[in-house]
Formats: structure tokens, C-alpha cells, sequence
């Protein structure tokens, strides 16, 4: 596990820590929120995160990335969960710019992955069809024709996919719906001919879209990665998303439950905190320990990252499973130990009970991750 | 080669040579080796073993070896325990001395005392047991009544402590006393004294689970020599709390699952009793339940490794470490419950014929699981210290 943290690492968690707490604090999300800013995120914001290197976290530094490795990822997403911070970390730098490098051309490399880390582009992943999560449920066609192949399917919560510059798209080349191989991922301009995009907004203040693809025509030089090959990106890619997540909910349990542990301590009932009711107390102590509990599977599960180890999705469906159901828990407490003023607008709990939720069902809840768990298992 | 490489080397090569075929397996119940003076040895190779590890002081690894422990650093110790789980070598003493007398010993006691009373607990000569609770103080430990008299060169104790593990298999007895009526926490001592002492009397309680493990144990005018007070008379409070985490750290232990039912896998039993379908458990809701109490297992497993790990390199606050013992003893709760529900009637037999031992032993460790979560601090104690020790809520 990595516990003990290298100087760059440690100068890596300051730095995100001010960064989000001084320029991306909730009140950011609230604004966002309210004036229907169109992108959805603060653009200026996510500049100064690229400048902070950020954006190039997990790419080497021959494409002009930081290369901080998965830990460091870690550390960042950890703080901008504590703040609710809204950005294209998730859909750009851990989906798009992990297949990429995973799996891209040198071509592609060197067009893709320097204008990420710089902040430039903006891309996501198409991924889903349906309301759960399901990676090889997937109908969308992309029939060969040549040199070139037709794309034609609908997709749905696609992550910033209504402000991403290009998307890479999920499609089947062969086989049928829910076969595991047959799936090829495609680099497609989002202004390409045929592709239509409606930005959906969720609970969360945060980016989605739907996207279809009515005969969209792309060249066979955007195909990332091999043909009918686009299962084993997704696996790394949508694994290092997983953990990525968790480790942005664990941040968010954890302002959850301080804040938590604040307000009893100053809300006074009967002519006494109401944080002497051992009602109370023995809740927040039985949030406490899942807490710790979360920290740990969130640390092994970058760990495992940062490593390649070989178990990297066990650790990855541990991380998300347990931290997607904490979520829950915490912001449900949470909300409840405000009492009335936890279901006001004005209270921020509320606001990272959302995005609980939100989180919880990208890339697999509790359900999915613990019949994967079982599934990687042998039972 | 590193030094501890060396040790690691000549380590196993010990081992390999004198570790018995037979102790390389699980110890079955009736194996357990207790020591003590009327020890018995159900298998003639658990003494032996015993014999050979305790002359090198390895019952106690990290135990100073001028009272007879191994005198290991902690790196040492940890890759004699690797080497010990390699070629599968059972514990070669189960002992109350060892887990949690002894370090409170080493911590509070004159010279003298830990001469006296460290190396024949390393050797497994005699047996502890621990008075602690009473009728009338069981999560109000301090409230304890058991008192002890001033009597000039002696200390004369009355009294009743229920809950004593083994008290009637024992030799000796830690005991808290009060010495201090007018005070609580700052009235208790603690004392140590022979179960063979006139006055002493022991009677095993009957278990849900059949077994008597725990007794009464009653004191009637019983002389102490003063010579075995630990610390400071009417400072026994402090020593009691030490020891009382070295007991809560070895029943939080028992969450990722030692014991009857742990060779097997959740799984494999669920696959055996309840069938398979495409290569998975068959029922889809048992599946889930095994999933989720080895995926808190796991987490658990990893946070123990986390707090260890923190501790070595100095960082953290080992707050982690005040919900092992609350953790640790609900998932091992919850992991017989769930066994029994994956063997189903078979589960639930109680002797006899129409039952393997393994069901049997099922079912008796289920009903003896129900205890973890009341002796050594109730789960609810435990939530009070949390709530108060760490995250500061008020009275």
C-alpha cells in the first residue's frame, strides 16, 4: 500500500488541497448550478488545473504530461470531492487519455495526449445504452466499408459528452449484444457529419448527454486500438475510472461526515449538544469505522494501479462497491443529523448527497461491483 | 546478503528441521495448546513442539530474552510468523499469559515479577487465567467489588468474578481488586495469585453453545503474599486498560475468520450445499451475501495492514485502531450467520448421528460467535470510546 507518501506526492496533496478549496469550492458548483453555465464546469478553472499539471497526471512526460502516476491522481481527486469540484477529470484525463495511451497509435499519441495535458481538449467516453451500467451491452454498429466504417447507435449518460471535442465511441464490428468480444472503440470528431448530442441535466449540476449516431462516417485510421479489440481497453480503462471515483467519493464521504461531526457538536436540543445522544454517537462512531475501512480499499485499490498488479479489478470493484454504498450511508446520516436544515438548499449536505448518487452509478454500484467481485472470484 | 535475509535462511532451515509432520496442520479444538501444570496432550507432538519453540524463547518472539523470550526485533518476528505460515506450523502455544498478561508485565512489573513469572508463561508452564468481571461490573468494569484487605504482610481477598475464562483449568489468576472503597477508578489494584490457594473455588458456567469455557469463580478469605501486587497499589486502573487492548486486539483477530468453518471457503460450502449453475453459486441473493462479507473482510484485512503499516513508517493517527475490536467481532458475527444459512439444516444439527464435525462445529462456533461482541468491551462500549476518543463527542 501506499502509505507513505514521496515529497512530490506530498507537495502534490497541499497543492490540490488549497487549489480546490480557495478557487473550486462548493460555492463554485452552486454558481454553476444556477446560472446554467453552458460547459457545465469552470473552464478557467480547469485551465489552472492543467497549469497545475493536473490534467496531465497520467501521462508521461514525452507527451507533455506530469506522469504523478495513479496515486497522485488519487490524492487530487480526493480533495476536489471534498469540494464538490466539478471538471473533465473523469471523462478526459482518466477514460479517454487512459485508452489512448493504452491502446493509441504513435500517431494518435502525439496528436491526443499533449492537448489534454495542456487543457485543451475535452474529450468522452460513449459508452452506456442502457440506465445500468453494462460495458459489453452494447448495440451501436459500426460497419466496415473499406477504408472507412458507418457508425450507427444510440448512447446515453456519456460524461461531458455536450461540451467533449471529440468522443471515442463504443461500437460493435461484430458478434451480439452483450458478446464480450466484437466491441471496437473509434476516435470521433463530435462535429462529424450525422453525430447528434442533447446535454442531460442531472441531479448532480454536473455534465451528461445523450448522443446517437445516424450513419456516421469515419476513417479506419481512427480506430483506437485493434479491431474487435475495444473490450480489454475498457476493462484497464473503465478499472482506473473506478478507482478514480472512489477515490473522489472518499473525499466527499469525508466532508460529509466532518461536517457531520461539527454539527452535533453545535446544534443544541433539550438544553444539550445533540451530539451527547448516544443515539447519535453510536451512529457517527459505526460511520467512522466504515470510513476507515473505505480509506484503506481506496489506498490498495491505487496501489494496485500504480503497481500493475495483477488483481487491479478486484481492488477496483472492492474500492467502488464499498465507497458508492458508504456514500450513501454517510449522506443519508448526514443529511438526517442536520434535521430540517440538512433538506434546505442552503445546506451544502444535500448538495453532496446528489452527487453521491451520481457517482455511485457511473461505472457500476454496489450490486454490480459485488457480482463482479464474485465473478473475478470463481463464485 | 541483508541480515535479515540471513535470519529468514536459517530461520526456515530451523523450522523444516523441527517442526513435527503433524503440527503443520490446522490444531484441531481438543489440540489447542493450552500448557499449564495439569496440561494434557491429546497429541504427543504438540509438546514437543511446544518444547522446541519455547527453548528458543519463539512462543514469545519480541519478549526480552533474559526472561526467556526470543528477543526478535519486530522485523524479525514478522518474517518468523511468513516462515511459520509457509510450511503451515501451528501456533505452538495458546496462552492468556502470552496475550495478555505478559506484555502488561513487561510494561508494569518489578523485576523481580517478570523473573518470576515470565519465563514458566514462555515455557507454557502455567496457565493464566483473568478476573476481571464481576456480577455486578461487567461493562462498569470499575465498579468491581472484589476487595482486598490490608492485613500487614498479606492481602486477604473477598469477592465473586464471573466470566473467567478457564478458571478452572488455570494456575494462576490476574485479578482486579479494590483497595479503595471511598474511590472507584483510583481504588482498584491489581494483584496476582495461585488458583491452588485455600479459598479459591471455580465453577464452570453452561454455554449456549454447551460448552463451558468461562466460570464463577469465587474468592473466600483468600491470602495473597504483597509481594504480588503489580504497580502501585490502587493504580491497577491503568494496567487493567492496557491490558484490556491487548485482549480487544486478540479478539479482533478473530474477524478474518480463524476457527471452525474457516479452512472452507464461503463459496465452495455455498457451491457443495447449494448447488452451482454456469460455473456460480445457484442462488444469486447467497451469492451477493458471500460477496459482501468477503469484500468487508477484505477491507477490514486491509486496514489492519494499513494501521501497521502507518505505525511503522510513523504517519497516521491510529485512529483507525480504536474499531478493530467493534468491527472485527460483527463480521465474524455475521460470517456464522451466513455459514449457517449456506448449510442450512445441516447447520443446525446439535450431536450425533446425520452430522459431520465440521456442521457440528459449525454450529457451536455460531453460538460461541454471539459472545465476541460482549466480552472484552460490548460493541456499544466500543461505539462510546469512538465517539468520544476520536471524534469528540461530549457526555
Amino acid at each position: 500500500m501506499a502509505l507513505v507518501l514521496t515529497e512530490e506526492q506530498q507537495l502534490l496533496r497541499d497543492t490540490a488541497t488549497q487549489f480546490f478549496q480557495e478557487r473550486v469550492p462548493v460555492a463554485n458548483l452552486r454558481r454553476l448550478r444556477d446560472t446554467k453555465e453552458p460547459a457545465g464546469f469552470d473552464r478557467g478553472a480547469w485551465k489552472e488545473m492543467a497549469d497545475l499539471g493536473f490534467a496531465g497526471i497520467l501521462i508521461s512526460e514525452k507527451y507533455g504530461g506530469t506522469d504523478f502516476g495513479p496515486v497522485g491522481l488519487g490524492l487530487v481527486l480526493e480533495q476536489a470531492g471534498r469540494t464538490l469540484a466539478a471538471s473533465p477529470l473523469v471523462s478526459t484525463v482518466l477514460l479517454c487519455g487512459s485508452a489512448v495511451q493504452l491502446a493509441g497509435s504513435a500517431t494518435q499519441r502525439q496528436e491526443i495526449l499533449p492537448a489534454i495535458a495542456a487543457g485543451e481538449l475535452i474529450m468522452a467516453l460513449t459508452l452506456e445504452e442502457g440506465a445500468h451500467h453494462n460495458p459489453t451491452r452494447i448495440a451501436t454498429r459500426a460497419v466496415s466499408e473499406g477504408s472507412s466504417y458507418r457508425i450507427s447507435g444510440k448512447k446515453t449518460f456519456v460524461l461531458d459528452g455536450h461540451v467533449a471535442d471529440r468522443l471515442i465511441v463504443a461500437a460493435r464490428t461484430s458478434g451480439k449484444e452483450d458478446d464480450k468480444s466484437g466491441i471496437t472503440l473509434f476516435l470521433v470528431d463530435a462535429k462529424t457529419k450525422g453525430v447528434s448530442i442533447q446535454r442531460t441535466l442531472m441531479v448532480d449540476s454536473r455534465n451528461a448527454a445523450n448522443i446517437s449516431f445516424d450513419n456516421v462516417v469515419v476513417s479506419a485510421d481512427n480506430v483506437l486500438g485493434s479491431v474487435d479489440g475495444g473490450t480489454d481497453v475498457l476493462d484497464q480503462v473503465l478499472d482506473i475510472a473506478r478507482v478514480g471515483l472512489s477515490a473522489e467519493l472518499l473525499g466527499l464521504v469525508q466532508a460529509v461526515f466532518d461536517q457531520t461531526v461539527t454539527y452535533l457538536k453545535e446544534r443544541k436540543q433539550f438544553g444539550v449538544v445533540i451530539g451527547s445522544f448516544q443515539a447519535l454517537k453510536h451512529r457517527a462512531a459505526d460511520m467512522f469505522a466504515e470510513i476507515e475501512l473505505c480509506r484503506s480499499v481506496v489506498l490498495d485499490a491505487l496501489s494496485a494501479l500504480e503497481a500493475r498488479r495483477n488483481d487491479v479489478p478486484q481492488a477496483a470493484s472492492l474500492a467502488k462497491a464499498r465507497l458508492s454504498d458508504t456514500a450513501r450511508l454517510v449522506t443519508n446520516e448526514g443529511l438526517q443529523m442536520h434535521g430540517g436544515m440538512g433538506m434546505t438548499d442552503q445546506f451544502d449536505v444535500g448538495l453532496y448527497m446528489k452527487r453521491a448518487r451520481v457517482a455511485a452509478a457511473t461505472f457500476g454500484d454496489g450490486n454490480f461491483h459485488r457480482d463482479r467481485y464474485a465473478a473475478l472470484e470463481g463464485f | 546478503m541483508e541480515p535479515i535475509e540471513k535470519f529468514r535462511l536459517e530461520t526456515r532451515e530451523w523450522l523444516e528441521a523441527n517442526c513435527p509432520a503433524s503440527m503443520r496442520t490446522p490444531t484441531p479444538e481438543e489440540e489447542t495448546p493450552w500448557g499449564g501444570r495439569n496440561a494434557t496432550w491429546a497429541n504427543p507432538d504438540s509438546k514437543v513442539w511446544l518444547d522446541r519453540m519455547a527453548s528458543r524463547g519463539w512462543t514469545a518472539p519480541t519478549w526480552p530474552k533474559e526472561y526467556g523470550g526470543g528477543g526478535l526485533t519486530k522485523e524479525e518476528s514478522l518474517v518468523l510468523g511468513q516462515e511459520m505460515r509457509r510450511i503451515k506450523a501451528r501456533q505452538p502455544l495458546s496462552s492468556f499469559g502470552l496475550w495478555m498478561l505478559g506484555p502488561a508485565l513487561l510494561e508494569f512489573a518489578n523485576e523481580e515479577q517478570k523473573r518470576e513469572h515470565l519465563p514458566p508463561i514462555v515455557r507454557g508452564e502455567i496457565r493464566w487465567c483473568q478476573g476481571y468481571s464481576e456480577p455486578g461490573a461487567g461493562s462498569d468494569l470499575a465498579g468491581l467489588q472484589t476487595k482486598a484487605e490490608d492485613k500487614g504482610d498479606h492481602y486477604l481477598v473477598n469477592g465473586q468474578k464471573i466470566w473467567t475464562s478457564y478458571a478452572d483449568k488455570a494456575d494462576w489468576i490476574f485479578c482486579l481488586v479494590r483497595t479503595d472503597t471511598a474511590k472507584k477508578h483510583d481504588g482498584i489494584s491489581f494483584l496476582l495469585f495461585d488458583m491452588t490457594t485455600p479459598g479459591v473455588e471455580a465453577r464452570p458456567i453452561s454455554m449456549i453453545s454447551g460448552a463451558s469455557p468461562f466460570c464463577e469463580t469465587f474468592f473466600t478469605d483468600v491470602t495473597v503474599p504483597k509481594k504480588n501486587l503489580v504497580g502501585e497499589l490502587n493504580k491497577g486502573w491503568t494496567i487493567a486498560k492496557r491490558l484490556l487492548q491487548h485482549e480487544r486486539d486478540m479478539i479482533s483477530g478473530m474477524g478474518l475468520g480463524s476457527g471452525v468453518g474457516s479452512s472452507a471457503s464461503l463459496e465452495a460450502l455455498a457451491k457443495d450445499y447449494f448447488g452451482e449453475a454456469n460455473g456460480r453459486v445457484a442462488s444469486a441473493a447467497l451469492r451477493e451475501h458471500i460477496a459482501r462479507q468477503k469484500m468487508d473482510g477484505k477491507a477490514f484485512a486491509l486496514t489492519l495492514q494499513r494501521t501497521a503499516e502507518e505505525a511503522k513508517a510513523g504517519v497516521g493517527t491510529g485512529a483507525a485502531s480504536s474499531i478493530f475490536k467493534y468491527y472485527g467481532t460483527e463480521l465474524n458475527k455475521r460470517r456464522y450467520e451466513l455459514l449457517l444459512e449456506i448449510l442450512g439444516t445441516q447447520g443446525l444439527g446439535w450431536e450425533g448421528e446425520g452430522f459431520t464435525e465440521e456442521e457440528l462445529g459449525v454450529t457451536r462456533s455460531w453460538l460461541r460467535s454471539k459472545g465476541n461482541s460482549i466480552e472484552g468491551g460490548t460493541s456499544e462500549v466500543q461505539l462510546n470510546v469512538v465517539a468520544k476518543r476520536v471524534l469528540g463527542l461530549p457526555d
